[in-house]
């Protein structure tokens, strides 16, 4: 008996190639991308099922523990910019979502939606560094999707991504949670991942040496939860509109207010100067590997010390106090010896950084 | 930063202001005006109010320019896009300004409008250049400061020859402004707002120099110190301020030595003279028609005024009943006698000009200063 002939398929053109409607239809071209772009990176034993559906058994939970989902859609613009992209920025994205809830995280699954003439090189890089992200951080994409949208409906690529993680017993982490007189630790300088960005605009490019601080921060969070059991009562991260709209949240949930020392909060002289040049304060720029901290006066020492210990943690910073306010007033004393309000961010600073 | 830090230092600024404490009369009070709203942002920013006598008051004049530029102007812009199909290049600021009909730029943009935000005039003659199929309106505001390089792209355009660049300019001028406020009947007759001298233009006066206020500070007997955008240069003018009227005198002193000069900068003068002529009137926005006070393009640059070029017509458009920001710009009332204020209108939500920049008056208040308007209980760190 003649053995059957393998399809002859031609090999994706990676270099060459763009994402075409056929990408998306679900016929051969769809799978094909799928089997030798999305799959070849994301390798794993989920993927592999090649069902619509990642089908795996519950982690097992001791009592009291609670499972977290967290999603995050990804539509940064450049795509690529110094420090990172969007590939890599979407796992970080999600798995500190997961993370600031004091949970470990899991599994993830990632949706794409591809603009038709993309470029396949483009792509494999932003998978490429995905795939990287994740096995770095040990959170494997277990499942997704992918979309075509025409030409000139999208703006190269799109990224959801989900995660699922699980918080241990006796771990109680909420925005609601500050209560006055509680420290306000800060893991490292704010605003590299904005400026960053902003620096690879087309319409204002110039040249830094800035780079994103795009990372996965749930081992920082481990160390911290470890050191000091029942201590860390809010952990979020300052992304879109920066440090002061994150606390502004936080102050509000908590009811609560805040007086912040602005001379301890630390920023990299190179993003002072590119925002006072550009009229921006890095209080409103967005971080992408950095983490507020609201712990109880008596453990924010050791906090303080675990989160110091951790490479992502060195620069952190005790930069202000949670205040009995009925208005909610974020407060800060500022580096000239008065006092002012730090406010929500009105409108927008900057268009699409995450 | 260096050269930023050091107008930024506590320590001096607490000796500035021990020194204010000490030279300031106990039995009289003082009120300035800060002319630029870069003043008024730095005050608000860096909480300077904390660090003066109680009987310093500063008074936020109209230099804002997107706070001064009147709803009809900016219907004008947004026509320019929704009506004409142009880019609208426009400053940040101006984008939110609240206009007829529920617009505004930022709206208008949504709705369809091409408006781009851009960082300067050159950054608009790119982008003509760039579309050659479109036509481009830079959407030029701004006191004395924005003037020059907008003079500087409609000259470029011009030796290129460049036909799809216009400019709808909105351009105003200072000393005019302080004239109109000192002869209001505010401060005139009634004796209203007692204003017994001015923080003068810091960017403003690198270009006109000082020189121009010299005999204004003389026909009305105000001093006038001339001061940086940092806060230690605005303590230094303060004190400056205080010192002239202990001593009696009322002249023009430069705080902003390290920029500023008597005559300013030339070059830029004679290039906004050859692009540019008065205009017999314009209305501000909260002033009213001032004579004299802004500029338009000269006949021999028609072809780049976008007014021209698109035949539109200028339409004054009243401002919301309720909204204060006309007595608030001539300093007669505060931001928080306003009815509406932190209230109606927000940042978010700016029903009055002087809530849209965060160099306005208001929006400076709201942002950084209202926890001053109520008792607050808050712990010391």
């Amino acid at each position: 008996m003649k053995p059957i002939k393998k399809d002859y398929i031609r090999p994706l053109d990676i270099r060459h190639g763009c994402i075409d409607m056929g990408h998306g239809a679900g016929g051969r071209a769809a799978a094909q991308l799928i089997e030798e772009l999305f799959l070849a990176a994301f390798d794993n034993e989920f993927l592999r099922q090649g069902n619509d559906g990642a089908v795996f058994a519950p982690p097992a939970l001791p009592p009291g523990a609670r499972l977290v989902m967290a999603t995050d859609g990804h539509v940064v613009s450049p795509l690529f910019f110094p420090g990172g992209d969007v590939g890599c920025l979407s796992v970080h994205g999600t798995v500190n979502d997961v993370a600031m809830s004091g949970a470990q995280p899991l599994y993830l699954t990632a949706s794409f939606i591809l603009e038709e003439g993309f470029p396949l090189m483009d792509l494999k890089r932003i998978v490429d560094s995905m795939a990287r992200a994740a096995r770095e951080t040990g959170v494997p994409v277990i499942t997704g999707d992918t979309k075509v949208v025409e030409r000139g409906k999208g703006d190269g690529v799109f990224i959801s991504t989900t995660g699922l993680g699980v918080v241990a017993p006796g771990v109680d982490i909420a925005g609601s949670n500050a209560r006055p007189g509680d420290v306000v630790l800060l893991s490292g300088t704010i605003g590299e991942h904005g400026v960053a960005v902003l620096s690879q605009r087309e319409s204002l490019e110039f040249e830094t040496t800035i780079e994103s601080d795009t990372a996965a921060l749930h081992t920082l969070v481990a160390a911290m939860l470890q050191a000091a059991p029942g201590g860390v009562r809010v952990l979020r991260d300052p992304t879109r509109g920066g440090l002061a709209t994150t606390l502004n949240e936080i102050a509000r949930q908590s009811g609560a207010g805040m007086l912040l020392d602005e001379a301890a909060i630390p920023v990299l002289p190179q993003v002072e100067a590119a925002c006072e040049l550009l009229g921006l304060d890095p209080l409103y720029i967005a971080n992408e590997g950095k983490l507020i901290a609201i712990c109880a006066p008596e453990a924010a020492d050791a906090v303080l010390a675990a989160m110091r210990n951790h490479p992502l943690g060195q620069a952190t910073a005790r930069i202000g106090t949670v205040t009995e306010d009925a208005h909610h007033f974020v407060q800060m004393t500022t580096r000239f010896g008065g006092r002012r309000v730090v406010d929500w961010l009105s409108g927008e600073q900057l268009p699409r950084i995450c | 930063m260096k050269y930023i830090d050091e107008f930024r230092d506590g320590d001096i600024a607490r000796k500035i202001a021990a020194r204010l404490a000490e030279e300031a009369r106990p039995e009289r009070a003082y009120s300035f005006m800060e002319f630029c709203g870069g003043h008024t942002h730095a005050i608000s920013r860096y909480g300077i109010a904390d660090l003066l006598p109680p009987n310093v008051r500063m008074v936020h004049g109209p230099g804002c320019p997107v706070c001064v530029l009147p709803i009809g102007r900016i219907d004008m812009a947004i026509q320019l896009a929704l009506e004409h199909g142009a880019i609208v290049c426009s400053y940040g600021d101006t984008l939110r300004v609240p206009a007829s009909g529920g617009l505004s730029l930022v709206k208008a943009k949504a709705r369809g409008g091409d408006i781009r935000m851009v960082y300067s005039a050159a950054d608009a003659l790119e982008i003509a250049r760039q579309n050659p199929e479109r036509e481009v309106v830079f959407f030029a505001i701004g006191f004395e400061t924005t003037t020059p390089p907008t003079a500087l792209a409609i000259r470029d355009a011009h030796r290129t020859q460049l036909k799809n660049f216009s400019v709808l300019c909105c351009h105003v001028l200072t000393p005019a402004a302080i004239t109109h406020i000192l002869e209001s009947p505010e401060v005139r007759q009634y004796g209203t707002v007692p204003l017994d001298g001015f923080v003068g233009p810091a960017h403003v006066s690198i270009v006109i120099g000082f020189e121009p206020y010299v005999q204004f500070a003389i026909d009305y007997q105000k001093p006038v110190v001339i001061a940086g955008f940092e806060p230690l240069d605005v303590m230094q003018a303060i004190l400056m301020l205080v010192r002239q009227i202990n001593e009696g005198r009322a002249v023009v002193e430069n705080e902003f030595s390290r920029a500023v000069t008597r005559h300013g900068n030339q070059n830029a003068q004679a290039l906004m003279a050859e692009i540019f002529e008065q205009r017999e009137s314009f209305e501000w926005r909260g002033l009213g028609e001032v004579p004299a006070s802004a500029l338009k393009i000269r006949l021999a640059y028609v072809q780049f005024d976008a007014e021209s070029r698109f035949k539109l017509t200028y339409q004054p458009v009243a401002d919301n009943k309720a909204c204060e920001c006309g007595a608030i710009l001539r300093g007669v009332k505060k931001p928080t006698d306003c009815k509406i204020f932190g209230t109606v209108c927000t940042p978010e939500n700016p029903v009055g000009s002087c809530m849209v920049s965060s160099e306005g008056a208001c929006a400076a208040h709201y942002s950084y200063g209202r926890f001053r308007d109520i008792p607050v209980v808050a712990q010391k760190s």
